[in-house]
């Protein structure tokens, strides 16, 4: 019966959201502006006495207006069980995606998601984490956060007009009827297979791995939470209400989407980095680009969506942003989904599904282009501004980021151009590093300048005074690594030197203030742009100081990585609960009586389905990491061991916590800070 | 009207991208990775024997008037296993075979010899899979069809089933 009710929830969730769009739609058609020409006819007839005709007119006009207060009542009739219906759209929808988990938790194998995706034996986290785990579930869990989007829209929005506001609920049900069409005509996650299986066929040994298990939820977190930033843009669109208000009232859903998409990536990041024993953190593998292009988007917009609430500029490229952040994590999905790029990650090739998600794509974010060229015309020309000011900055920042976006979006989509020209091509980390690495610096020096100018106009002159200790930082930071190792290259010289300025500027706009007294959002501003600073030094000392080492290693040995000699005892035979393997035995020290630290990488053989994995060995230090991966078997009973010493790699990931606990600050500032309206007005304060 | 214009310009962009993936999706790439070298001579190698009592490969072997197959295999590999027959067919068909094993043992080739049969002249030891890679070979196995002057005239990817034998026979008659 579980499955029965699930479907029957999601049913009646996919009902209530095509009426959602319908209560939207005739509300806003019965709240249009009244036609203010009515009285011409009247006029136009003729009266025997002027009187008369007045008389007339008069009684048409009484007429008019208790007909447009008809319509009125109506319309905030609809408006008013609004709310409620897409409340009860997004309980319906968590009960459907509990009654999914259900059934994984019991291994009920009637469930044909459940026979091919889980197992009775499996440990009880990965029956639950394989709930998402797979093409069906996965959709559901992303519908599922769509509609307790619109939900939460209902439940919380206040600021925003409110015919902007039902225009909005009305886009959000939009997309979700398009997506609940999906799951329930071509990708039914309650399907039942009868008789019922004897046992399942496995989740993937590679899958069951915590962080692999964790970290696609908050990625879709972030991706769907872009939908509210596009259902907004479309809802502002639809009642031209395009504004300093209506910036105010996104930007904490567009903040909170990119939270989960800068955790979402951060964890997916460490998961490749410890999990594929490959040592590098990021691939630029076509999953993963497709992650990145609606951060940048985010992030674009998140600075852009600043100028519009604080300054009313950018009013139309705002728009726009808000409708490409949606629009890439769409094109995410479907490249996930459809197959046609390589990729380690595409886990269900299937051209019928990828069509469909084409389909949506194509109506969605082409629809809303289309309305925004035919519509955009429309809004007023916001605020001007000198290009020395902070809008200035945040232009550029907006600027640099869209490029990097279109280098990712060009990038990855290339192999197909290629192969329409019968080419077979694969774009990978050197192309992508070339030529993103320069740019992406450029836009670390605009992030360290950009918070010390004031909004509408400011002096260069005094820009670099205020700059002079992030300049010096930048000289120590790049110098120092120029001494230490001179062949480190370019990039992460420049690297190691932007990071140090973007620190020391970053901290800078709190300087002057009183700290009990600076809202919030300031402190949220700091801290992700020092998280920035303290990313980019982790992956330039990652990149820069890296000493890695591979050998064909006798037990007994002992071999020099980085400041740790380490020393090969053996291998030894493991096993879990499911598997079988063997493990190395390796003991790092630094200098002859250093502590001893164990490192035990592994390789796993996994009996259903047949899979080898190789497990990393990690030891974490205050200054780095040591990471070992055991190899295939050499001759002579030798094994082949990768030994790296990364200087700093941790900071990657600690940066980026940072960058997403500053996101949260700014929320919880903006969300709850009525009492610091605007005090960013004032810019820069010495 | 230019800036009514440039308002149309995101659409036309996603339109753009649009088609692109359709494309992909419509024409589904061809995944297998194809040797540049077709038509061209081999590129020069000399290779251990595998094997005791089998000479190994060098590229002096192939130009002697006559064509011949060239089998990249594994003893590790599965598909070898599948074609292996088919391989045993082309050679009573009068094809002359040689090999190059990739990453493998002596005493696991010679077991595989044993097991499913020895089609093969010569078989070079490539443990690093240098001459498969400077081949433009891309996995196991695959059957390059060579002509007398050396050149490549045809490259066959994945195992040789039961259809392909004709097939590899008149491209060996062709490359007379």
């Amino acid at each position: 019966m579980i499955a029965e009710f699930g479907l029957a929830a999601l049913w009646l969730a996919a009902a209530l959201a095509v009426l959602q769009l319908a209560m939207a739609a005739l509300g806003l058609w019965f709240k249009r502006p009244p036609i203010t020409v009515r009285a011409e006819p009247v006029e136009a007839l003729s009266f025997s006495s002027e009187e008369e005709g007045q008389h007339l007119a008069d009684a048409s006009l009484r007429v008019d207006k208790l007909n447009a207060n008809g319509r009125g009542d109506a319309a905030q009739q609809l408006f008013a069980s609004i709310r409620p219906v897409a409340i009860v759209q997004g309980l319906l929808v968590i009960a459907s995606f509990g009654a999914l988990i259900a059934l994984f938790v019991r291994s009920d194998m009637s469930a044909s998601l459940v026979v091919q995706h889980s197992h009775s034996l499996k440990p009880m986290l990965y029956k639950v984490t394989g709930t998402w785990g797979n093409h069906e579930g996965s959709m559901l869990l992303w519908i599922t956060i769509l509609a307790l989007s619109g939900a939460a829209i209902a439940l919380f929005e206040r600021r925003l007009r409110q015919d902007t506001l039902i225009a909005t609920l009305g886009a959000q049900a939009l997309i979700a009827i398009g997506f609940y069409a999906f799951l329930l005509f071509s990708s039914n996650p309650f399907a039942r297979v009868l008789p019922a299986a004897p046992e399942g066929l496995g989740l993937n040994p590679l899958l069951q791995d915590p962080g692999l298990a964790f970290h696609p939820p908050p990625l879709y977190v972030g991706y769907v939470g872009l939908s509210v930033a596009f259902s907004f843009a479309v809802g502002a669109l639809v009642t031209r209400d395009v504004g300093p208000a209506f910036a105010r009232a996104m930007r904490p859903w567009v903040l909170l989407a990119w939270i989960f998409l800068t955790i979402g990536i951060a964890a997916g990041s460490y998961w490749a980095y410890y999990e594929l024993g490959w040592g590098g953190w990021w691939f630029w593998d076509p999953v993963e680009n497709a992650s990145l292009m609606p951060w940048l988007a985010a992030t674009a917009l998140l600075h852009s969506v600043a100028v519009l609430a604080t300054r009313d500029g950018l009013r139309a490229w705002t728009i726009v942003l808000a409708l490409v952040a949606f629009a890439m994590s769409m094109l995410g999905t479907f490249l996930v989904r459809s197959g046609i790029l390589t990729s380690v990650h595409a886990f269900a090739v299937d051209p019928t599904r990828g069509t469909f998600i084409l389909l949506l794509l194509a109506f969605y974010i082409g629809g809303a282009l289309a309305l925004f060229a035919a519509r955009i015309g429309a809004v007023r020309q916001g605020k001007l501004f000198e290009p020395v000011s902070r809008e200035g900055a945040l232009v550029v920042n907006n600027l640099l980021l869209s490029v990097i976006l279109g280098i990712v979006l060009i990038g990855t989509l290339y192999p197909i151009v290629a192969q329409w020209m019968g080419q077979q091509i694969s774009v990978g980390p050197p192309v992508f590093n070339k030529t993103t690495v320069p740019i992406a610096l450029a836009l670390f020096v605009v992030a360290a300048a950009g918070p010390l100018l004031r909004w509408r106009r400011d002096e260069t002159r005094a820009l670099v005074g205020r700059m002079k200790w992030p300049i010096a930082a930048f000289i120590l930071g790049g110098g120092v690594v120029l001494a230490l190792a001179p062949d480190a290259g370019i990039f992460p010289i420049l690297g190691l030197g932007v990071a140090a300025a973007l620190g020391v500027a970053s901290l800078a706009p709190l300087g002057g203030r009183n700290l009990r007294r600076t809202p919030l959002h300031i402190y949220g501003m700091v801290i992700a742009h020092l998280g920035v600073a303290v990313s980019i030094a982790g992956m330039a000392s990652e990149t820069a100081f890296s000493k890695e080492v591979l050998v064909a290693a006798r037990p007994g040995q002992s071999y020099a990585v980085g400041p740790f000699d380490i020393a090969f005892a053996g291998v030894r035979p493991t096993v879990g609960n499911n598997w079988t393997g063997v493990e190395a035995v390796l003991v790092a020290r630094k200098g002859e009586d250093g502590r001893a630290v164990a490192l035990n990488p592994q390789q796993r053989f996994f009996a259903s389905p047949p899979t080898e994995t190789s497990e990393a060995a990690l030891s974490t230090h205050w200054n780095g990491q040591l990471y070992a991966v055991i190899g295939q078997r050499a001759d002579e009973g030798r094994w082949q061991l990768r030994l790296w010493w990364k200087p700093f790699v941790t900071l990657i990931w600690y940066g980026a916590l940072l960058i997403a606990l500053g996101g949260l600050a700014s929320l919880i500032g903006r969300v709850r800070g009525k009492r610091t309206a605007k005090p960013e007005v004032r810019g820069y304060v010495r | 009207m230019k800036r009514q214009l440039i308002l149309w310009v995101p659409f036309a962009v996603f339109v753009g991208v649009a088609i692109l993936v359709a494309s992909a999706l419509f024409a589904p790439a061809d995944r297998t990775v194809k040797s540049k070298l077709i038509g061209q001579p081999l590129p020069e190698f000399a290779l251990d024997p595998m094997i005791e009592g089998k000479p190994g490969l060098a590229t002096q072997a192939f130009a002697t008037g006559r064509p011949r197959l060239l089998n990249i295999f594994a003893s590790w590999c599965v598909p070898c296993i599948a074609e292996a027959p088919h391989l045993m067919a082309l050679k009573e068909a009068g094809a002359t075979i040689d090999a190059i094993a990739i990453r493998d043992e002596p005493d696991a080739v010679a077991a595989f010899l044993v097991r499913h049969g020895d089609p093969y002249r010569a078989i070079g030891d490539d443990a690093e899979r240098r001459v498969q890679l400077n081949l433009g070979s891309a996995g196991v196995p695959e059957t390059f069809v060579i002509d007398g002057q050396g050149r490549i005239v045809m490259q066959h990817i994945g195992d040789i089933r039961a259809e392909d034998v004709p097939e590899i026979l008149a491209a060996l008659e062709a490359a007379e």
